[in-house]
C-alpha cells in the first residue's frame, strides 16, 4: 500500500492523509516526512488546513484515509490518550489550562505517572514529583508563581503554562498552535527562548504565522494551501518560491 | 492530628468536628425517637448527595436520576426484608403461602427466579453495592465512551429515572407496583419497627454517613479529585495529557451510584418500606436541589443541604402543603441565581472570615510568648 517504502528514520511520515467534511476536502492527499530532532513550522493562510493536520495527528479528528506513521505506529487507529501515550504532545491555539488549580497541580496532571482511574487514586505526590514540576515551573518563568491559581496568570503566562505542561509529559513530537499568538514582544521573546531550549532532544511541529519568529527556529518549512502542499523546504527556498509569494507572503 | 490535619484542612476540620457533634451528640439526647427518625430520613438522602458533590460539583456532571441508583438500594434491601417478612407462617392465608402478599394478589404462584438470591443477607448487602455499581457502569459506559456529555447526559439520566419507575410500576406482581414494597418487619430476625431498633439505624447510619464522608474526602485529595476538576474545565486538555476521560468518568458516576445506594437502602429499614416515588424525576432533582442549597462543592454542604432542605420541606409542607412545591422551586432559583456555591458558599465568604478576624485578635492579644503557632498563623 505504501508508495515507495520510506526509510525507518523518519519519526513521524504522513501519507496520502485525507479528510472530507460533508464533502470539503479540508486535507487532500498530504505527504511529509518529520525527522528525530527536526524543527518543522507549518505555514500558510488562513483555512489550509494546519490546525487540521495537528489535529489528525494527535487523533482529535479521525482521518477520512491514508496513514500517519509515528515510530512505526499507526496513528490513526489509536485513541487520543493511547497517542499521547506513544509520545505526542499538543498545544491548543488558546491556551489550555485548568483555571481552578494551582500552577503546581496543572503541571502535575501532566506529569506521566498515574494515568489510569486506579493510578490516580493511589498516585503520591512524590520527591521525583516535585523536584521535576519544579524544574518545570523554573524552565516556564513560573517558580514564584507555583502555588498561584491559574486564573490569575496573564496570557503569555497562561501560555507558557501550558508549554510547561506538555514539557513535563516529555514527549518525542511536540506540536504547537501558534505558541506565539497575542503576546506582547517581551513575552514574544522569552518564548523563543523557552522553546529553543525544550526542542533539543525532540522533534517539533509548529504551526505559526510570526515569520520572524519561523525565521528564527524552523529546520524546514512547509507551506500549505487549500488542504495541499504549496511548498516545501529550508525558510530561504521557501521565502522565494514565486508560489509562496503569490497566494501568502506577497500580502 | 497531624494525620488529620493534612486529611482535613482546618475549616473542614471544624465542619467535621460540628457535624460529628450534631449527628452524634446533639440530636440524638434532643429529639424524640419519631423525630431522630425523621433526621435519619432527611439523612439518606445526604448520602446522594455527597455523591453528587463529587459527580457533579467535581466532575461537573450532572446526573438527574439519582432516584435510580437511591432506589435499586433501596429496593435491594426491601426485597430482602419482605422475603423476611413474608415466611409461610406469616402468609399462610394467601392462596400461595411464603411468597410476598403483593404476588398473590397478582396471581403469581412461584417467587421468580431474581428474587431467590435475596432470601441470603450476605448476598443482599452485596447486591446492595453491586447491583447500583453495575447499572451506572452500564450507563456510563453508554454515555461517556460515545462523549455523551452536559444537557444531553443530564436529560438521558432523567428518561432512565422515569423508564425505571414505569417500569417498576408495570411490573406490578414482581416489584409491588405503585404501592412499592410494604409491610416490612425484622432485619435478620430483628425487628425494625420499634423504637429501640429506629435508635439502633439511626447510629449504624450516621456511622455509614461519615464513611462515605471520609472516603469522598479521600477521593478528592487524590490526583483523581484534580482529574475531575481538569475535566470539567478542559476535557480535551485533559484528553490530550494521555488520560482516558471517559473512564474516570464512569468511575465518579460509579462511585456516586453506590453512595446514592447506600442511601437508599438505610432509608428502607429507617422507613419500613421502598416504592416508585423515591426512583422517578421529582425526587431525583430534588436530591440535585440539596445538593446545590449544601453548595454543590462541599461535602459537608451536601449534608446540611440535605438535612436543612428536608426540615423545610416537613414543616412548610404539614402547614401549607400546596406551597411547599413553589418554595423549593424559589429556592432552587434564589441558590443558582444568588449563591452558586450554596451555603457552603456564604459560609466561606461571609462567615469564616469573621471567624479569623475573631481568632486572629484574640491570638494577638495573647501575644506569642506561648510558644506554639497555629498553622493558620501567618509565618514569621
Amino acid at each position: 500500500m505504501l508508495i515507495g517504502h520510506q526509510p525507518k528514520e523518519f519519526l513521524l511520515a504522513v501519507e496520502a492523509l485525507t479528510v472530507s467534511f460533508d464533502g470539503f476536502k479540508a486535507v487532500n492527499d498530504l505527504s511529509f516526512y518529520v525527522e528525530e530532532n527536526e524543527i518543522r513550522v507549518i505555514i500558510g493562510p488562513n483555512g489550509a488546513g494546519k490546525t487540521t493536520v495537528l489535529d489528525l495527528i494527535c487523533g482529535k479528528t479521525k482521518a477520512t484515509s491514508g496513514s500517519i506513521q509515528f515510530r512505526g505506529k499507526e496513528l490513526t487507529k489509536l485513541k487520543e490518550n493511547q497517542i499521547v501515550q506513544a509520545g505526542v504532545g499538543r498545544k491548543f491555539q488558546t491556551p489550555s489550562i485548568y483555571e481552578d488549580l494551582t500552577v503546581f497541580e496543572n503541571l502535575e496532571i501532566s506529569y506521566p505517572r498515574g494515568r489510569t482511574v486506579f493510578g490516580s487514586l493511589t498516585f503520591q505526590r512524590d520527591a521525583a514529583v516535585k523536584e521535576r514540576v519544579e524544574e518545570v515551573a523554573e524552565m516556564i518563568f513560573l517558580k514564584d508563581r507555583i502555588n498561584t491559581y491559574a486564573d490569575q496568570l496573564s496570557h503569555g503566562q497562561k501560555q507558557w503554562l501550558e508549554i510547561g505542561m506538555l514539557l513535563i509529559q516529555n514527549p518525542d513530537l511536540l506540536m504547537l498552535d501558534e505558541p506565539v499568538a497575542g503576546m506582547s514582544v517581551s513575552e514574544r521573546a522569552k518564548t523563543a527562548e523557552l522553546l529553543n531550549r525544550i526542542i533539543k532532544d525532540r522533534s517539533v511541529l509548529v504551526i505559526e504565522h510570526d515569520m520572524k519568529f519561523v525565521e528564527d527556529i524552523a529546520h524546514k518549512v512547509t507551506v500549505l494551501h487549500q488542504g495541499q502542499i504549496l511548498s516545501e523546504g529550508t525558510m530561504e527556498k521557501v521565502k522565494n518560491d514565486p508560489k509562496v509569494i503569490e497566494v501568502y507572503l506577497g500580502h | 492530628m497531624i494525620i488529620n490535619s493534612r486529611f482535613f484542612n482546618r475549616s473542614e476540620l471544624i465542619g467535621f468536628v460540628a457535624l460529628a457533634l450534631l449527628l452524634f451528640v446533639i440530636l440524638p439526647l434532643s429529639l424524640d425517637v419519631f423525630r431522630l427518625n425523621l433526621v435519619a430520613k432527611y439523612l439518606t438522602y445526604a448520602f446522594v448527595a455527597i455523591g453528587l458533590v463529587l459527580c457533579w460539583g467535581y466532575g461537573g456532571i450532572l446526573s438527574l436520576g439519582q432516584g435510580v441508583f437511591f432506589g435499586l438500594g433501596g429496593y435491594c434491601m426491601a426485597m430482602y426484608l419482605k422475603l423476611e417478612a413474608s415466611s409461610v407462617a406469616n402468609t399462610k392465608i394467601q392462596s400461595t403461602p411464603g411468597i410476598p402478599d403483593f404476588m398473590d394478589w397478582n396471581q403469581i404462584t412461584q417467587l421468580p427466579l431474581f428474587w431467590k438470591p435475596f432470601h441470603s443477607f450476605p448476598f443482599t448487602l452485596l447486591a446492595i453495592i453491586l447491583v447500583p455499581a453495575f447499572f451506572s457502569f452500564i450507563i456510563g459506559a453508554a454515555m461517556f465512551k460515545r462523549r455523551v456529555g452536559g444537557v444531553y447526559f443530564a436529560i438521558i439520566t432523567q428518561a432512565i429515572a422515569a423508564i425505571l419507575t414505569i417500569l417498576i410500576v408495570g411490573q406490578q406482581g414482581y416489584t409491588g407496583g405503585i404501592n412499592g414494597i410494604t409491610d416490612l418487619r425484622t432485619l435478620h430476625g430483628w425487628d425494625i419497627r420499634t423504637d429501640h431498633a429506629k435508635f439502633i439505624l439511626y447510629f449504624v447510619e450516621v456511622v455509614l454517613l461519615f464513611g462515605c464522608i471520609v472516603a469522598a474526602q479521600f477521593i478528592r485529595l487524590t490526583k483523581f479529585g484534580r482529574i475531575l476538576v481538569a475535566m470539567r474545565e478542559k476535557e480535551d486538555r485533559v484528553r490530550f495529557s494521555g488520560y482516558s476521560v471517559a473512564n474516570f468518568k464512569i468511575f465518579a458516576f460509579c462511585a456516586a451510584a453506590i453512595f446514592a445506594a447506600i442511601g437508599g437502602a438505610m432509608f428502607t429499614l429507617e422507613v419500613g418500606f421502598m416504592s416508585p416515588s423515591f426512583v422517578g424525576i421529582v425526587p431525583s432533582i430534588e436530591m440535585v436541589i440539596y445538593t446545590a442549597v449544601g453548595g454543590r462543592m462541599s461535602i459537608f454542604g451536601a449534608v446540611w443541604g440535605s438535612l436543612l432542605v428536608n426540615f423545610a420541606k416537613t414543616s412548610l409542607s404539614e402547614s401549607f402543603p400546596q406551597l411547599w412545591l413553589f418554595g423549593l422551586g424559589a429556592l432552587f432559583i434564589a441558590v443558582v441565581l444568588a449563591f452558586p456555591n450554596g451555603l457552603s458558599g456564604i459560609w466561606l465568604d461571609y462567615v469564616q472570615p469573621h471567624i479569623d478576624r475573631l481568632l486572629a485578635s484574640r491570638k494577638s492579644k495573647a501575644g506569642w510568648g506561648d510558644g506554639s503557632v497555629a498553622d493558620g498563623a501567618p509565618a514569621e
